[in-house]
């Protein structure tokens, strides 16, 4: 091995740990504010003196709120626009280089400018508020790229051998969708659909002026919630005391996190990761 | 005198710019068996796809020439659905559908408005016409892809027969297969003939000579596939009549 | 005699239910600029060339945005500046030098990717900015807004440099090593190069990303609007500008911060066709 390969094979484990040790710092300083205060108590209790005290459970219910309206809205619609590329457009075909360059852009858009638009559209235009409801939405449009692209992968990944077999008997489109292709492409699709809720799940700027920052349970979707990113924001910057249910809140959103990924590649990824 | 069963008429076929066969002239007596033999690359396979319009779904295909179906020549403008029907299509690879071995067989049937007491009728007259249904009855239910290779073909033939078509087209068959698996397929394609019209791309030249009633040979000249020799089978080992052929069919073993 | 199934007539109103999908993505992108334009035009036509003064004070009706633009610039271009070399050089080292310990550190990035960025803000906050502090306070500054932001960025471009390496044809460092040409020349030589324009348009996109996050620049970068004379001077951003003051902005300060918004997304869409032109392709599935 020559010298310049010694030095570089030195040099790249020196950068590697340039990069693990601030995130193990990271993780370490979590713990180390919040912790000590992670039990079933904080995940069950309401929150108190504006989140300095108590626990994170009307979060959990204002998040798991907002994370369904969001599925609910990004997931038909995703999946519809994924079939919508994979069967009646043309692969390399200008409609599909234009539809691509679209979901691009969608995807490269900074979310704050979601947030603008959900708070112009949702909250102001539709009168619904800084709402649930609001906030759902604004990142189910957020999430959609994503949907899309990933259901464009699974369907665009079920054998053609299938597809001729199903074109020579003169199969219905909807016969073929209904029974061949989404059944062998739904694991893609699932994974697509627990990609989003990651995406979802940890995403701010995009609530922040539409659902809105009420700490109690939310009455309906139409009632203000605070999710748990925006929780912690607030926590971190708005609350004198904060910091240690920051933290906290911060371990819970990690871990619930961390569960997705992991539950991807063991059930849904078992060959491979993304990354191979 | 009656028409042939399937009459192919300067089909040519392009992707592009690039032609994949030009001019191919054919004819298909019905109940007949016709092999389509020659190289790799001479657009038999293009050729075929033609016939029942697996050709449209490819972007940038143009087809030209006529073809004939029982008489009729085929319009490019009608739904290819009720074409489908007549003409059935079987691959070099086996590719039934993932679902389990009955419901491949139901599945087209419901699609084409088939009554639900009739499916399984056809379903079993198919697996029968295939030498399948003793092998298979006691796991209908099961995946059709647990089954072997040939047992996988012979599915697939009998979703293809499940339909009722005059024509059957059918892409290198048995090339994927064992030898044994391929002899069972090879027997029951014979078992068809009368009944159904055959036309069949093969590299085997020996299987060609064994089975077939014609055979229609291709070459690749400039560039681009071309019918040379279409005749009976005889004629076309025993006399050839172009050059192309005498040196192909020479190295074919008896 | 078969005859045609429901099915087939399913198909039609399949078939424009999948249109109308198809056009969702095209209506939500259309939305989104609509209203951005919608409502800082007015604004733009009255306002033009001020917008481009460094003095922000929406209470004085003056809305100066270039120190805001020049905070978002900076902290990026500097974020870019550490983690760009940083994730080709580990990508490389990775694949070529370490290959044993790729895939669990791939995961681990992956896993980094995932991160909320509120979750790396409370990190510069509880850890970043008090250490800066010690030597140059405030502490939240230009450099702790970068740092934090390289760290977000450095996943995704480790990994969009990985595949663009695995992309490479086999043949290349087969002829190499039957040469026993080094690693290191065969990187600098064949290897990056030739995979270059890909891992050029991933950190142009992540250039991008940086531009448009909000919160983690928010908590950690100082929000004084200025434009710093040092590493160590607290910055505004435009996103957090419009994080922190939509809340109360009111009138001709509510449309200068759509202005903003919409000053972003042009920035947005620049950078993506730069990134689209750098690859040499287009939209490309998968």
């Amino acid at each position: 091995m020559s010298r310049a390969d010694r030095i570089a094979g030195r040099l790249g484990a020196v950068l590697l740990l340039a990069v693990l040790v601030p995130m193990g710092l990271m993780l370490w300083s979590l713990l180390d504010q919040g912790g000590g205060l992670i039990s079933p108590a904080f995940l069950l209790e309401d929150p108190r003196q504006a989140g300095r005290a108590g626990g994170i459970a009307s979060l959990l219910v204002s998040t798991g709120g907002i994370l369904m309206v969001c599925l609910v809205l990004a997931v038909p619609v995703g999946l519809g626009c994924a079939l919508y590329l994979s069967e009646q457009v043309p692969a390399g075909s200008r409609r599909a280089r234009w539809l691509g360059g679209v979901l691009d852009m969608l995807a490269a858009v900074p979310s704050i400018v979601y947030g603008l638009f959900g708070y112009q559209f949702f909250a102001i235009r539709l009168g619904l508020g800084f709402s649930i409801l609001s906030g759902g939405l604004a990142l189910a449009l957020m999430v959609l790229p994503l949907m899309i692209r990933s259901a464009e992968q699974a369907l665009r990944g079920v054998p053609l051998s299938y597809r001729q077999a199903s074109q020579a008997l003169s199969i219905s489109r909807w016969g073929w969708v209904r029974r061949i292709l989404v059944p062998q492409a739904a694991p893609g699709i699932a994974v697509g659909i627990i990609l989003s809720m990651g995406r979802a799940l940890a995403e701010t700027a995009v609530l922040l002026f539409t659902a809105g920052y009420v700490l109690r349970q939310p009455d309906s979707l139409l009632d203000s919630g605070r999710a748990l990113s925006v929780h912690i924001y607030d926590l971190a910057m708005n609350v004198p005391g904060g910091m240690p249910r920051a933290a906290a809140t911060g371990l819970v959103l990690v871990a619930i996190l961390v569960i997705l990924n992991l539950a991807v590649r063991r059930w849904l990824r078992p060959a491979q990761g993304v990354w191979q | 005198m009656t028409p042939p069963m399937l009459a192919l008429q300067g089909v040519s076929v392009h992707y592009g710019e690039q032609a994949a066969i030009e001019q191919a002239s054919l004819t298909v007596g019905a109940g007949e068996l016709m092999a389509l033999v020659g190289p790799s690359g001479c657009g038999k396979s293009s050729l075929l796809a033609s016939i029942n319009r697996m050709t449209d779904s490819i972007v940038g295909c143009r087809v030209s020439g006529t073809v004939a179906l029982g008489g009729e020549v085929i319009d490019h403008s009608q739904d290819a659905t009720a074409l489908r029907r007549r003409i059935g299509m079987v691959f070099q690879q086996p590719n039934p559908f993932p679902l389990s071995i009955i419901d491949n067989l139901r599945f087209p049937l419901a699609e084409h408005g088939v009554a639900r007491s009739e499916r399984d009728v056809r379903a079993e007259q198919a697996l029968r016409a295939v030498g399948l249904w003793e092998e298979v009855r006691g796991r209908l239910p099961q995946s059709a892809l647990g089954l072997s290779g040939g047992q996988q073909q012979r599915l697939c033939m009998a979703r293809a027969l499940v339909l009722e078509p005059q024509v059957l087209l059918l892409d290198e068959p048995c090339s994927a297969l064992d030898p044994v698996s391929s002899k069972v397929v090879e027997e029951l394609i014979v078992s068809l003939k009368g009944r159904y019209t055959l036309l069949m791309v093969t590299h085997n030249l020996a299987q060609a000579r064994r089975i077939a009633d014609s055979v229609t040979v291709c070459w690749v000249q400039h560039g681009c596939g071309c019918v040379v020799e279409s005749n009976a089978c005889r004629q076309v080992f025993e006399h050839p009549s172009h050059p192309i052929t005498a040196a192909y069919c020479a190295g074919e073993a008896g | 005699m078969i005859t045609t199934s429901s099915r087939f007539h399913a198909d039609a109103a399949l078939t424009w239910l999948l249109r109308l999908a198809g056009g969702a993505a095209v209506l939500v992108l259309g939305g989104i600029v609509a209203v951005l334009v919608i409502q800082s035009v007015p604004f733009l036509v009255e306002h033009g060339w001020a917008l481009w003064g460094n003095d922000w004070q929406p209470g004085l009706g003056r809305y100066g945005m270039a120190a805001m633009v020049a905070g978002s610039v900076l902290v990026s271009m500097l974020a870019l500046g550490i983690a760009g070399p940083v994730a080709v050089l580990l990508a490389a080292w990775l694949r070529y030098f370490a290959p044993t310990i790729r895939r669990p550190i791939l995961i681990l990035v992956e896993l980094m990717a995932g991160i909320p960025s509120v979750v790396y803000g409370l990190w510069g906050m509880l850890v970043l900015v008090p250490w800066i502090n010690q030597w140059a306070p405030p502490g939240a500054s230009w450099l702790a807004a970068s740092l934090v932001l390289a760290l977000m960025i450095l996943p995704l471009a480790l990994l969009v440099t990985d595949t663009a390496l695995g992309q490479l044809p086999g043949r290349y460092l087969q002829a190499g090593q039957a040469l026993s040409l080094s690693r290191v020349g065969m990187l600098r030589r064949v290897l990056l190069p030739q995979a270059w324009p890909s891992i050029v348009s991933g950190l142009v996109l992540q250039f991008g990303r940086a531009l448009g996050e909000t919160m983690a620049v928010l908590m950690v970068a100082g929000n004084v609007v200025q434009w710093p004379a040092s590493l160590f001077d607290p910055v505004r951003t435009l996103t957090a500008n419009i994080a922190l003051e939509m809340a109360y902005a009111t009138g001709d300060h509510r449309i200068a911060l759509f202005a903003s918004g919409l000053l972003l997304l042009l920035v947005t869409a620049v950078l993506l066709i730069l990134s689209w032109r750098v690859r040499g392709g287009e939209y490309e599935p998968g």
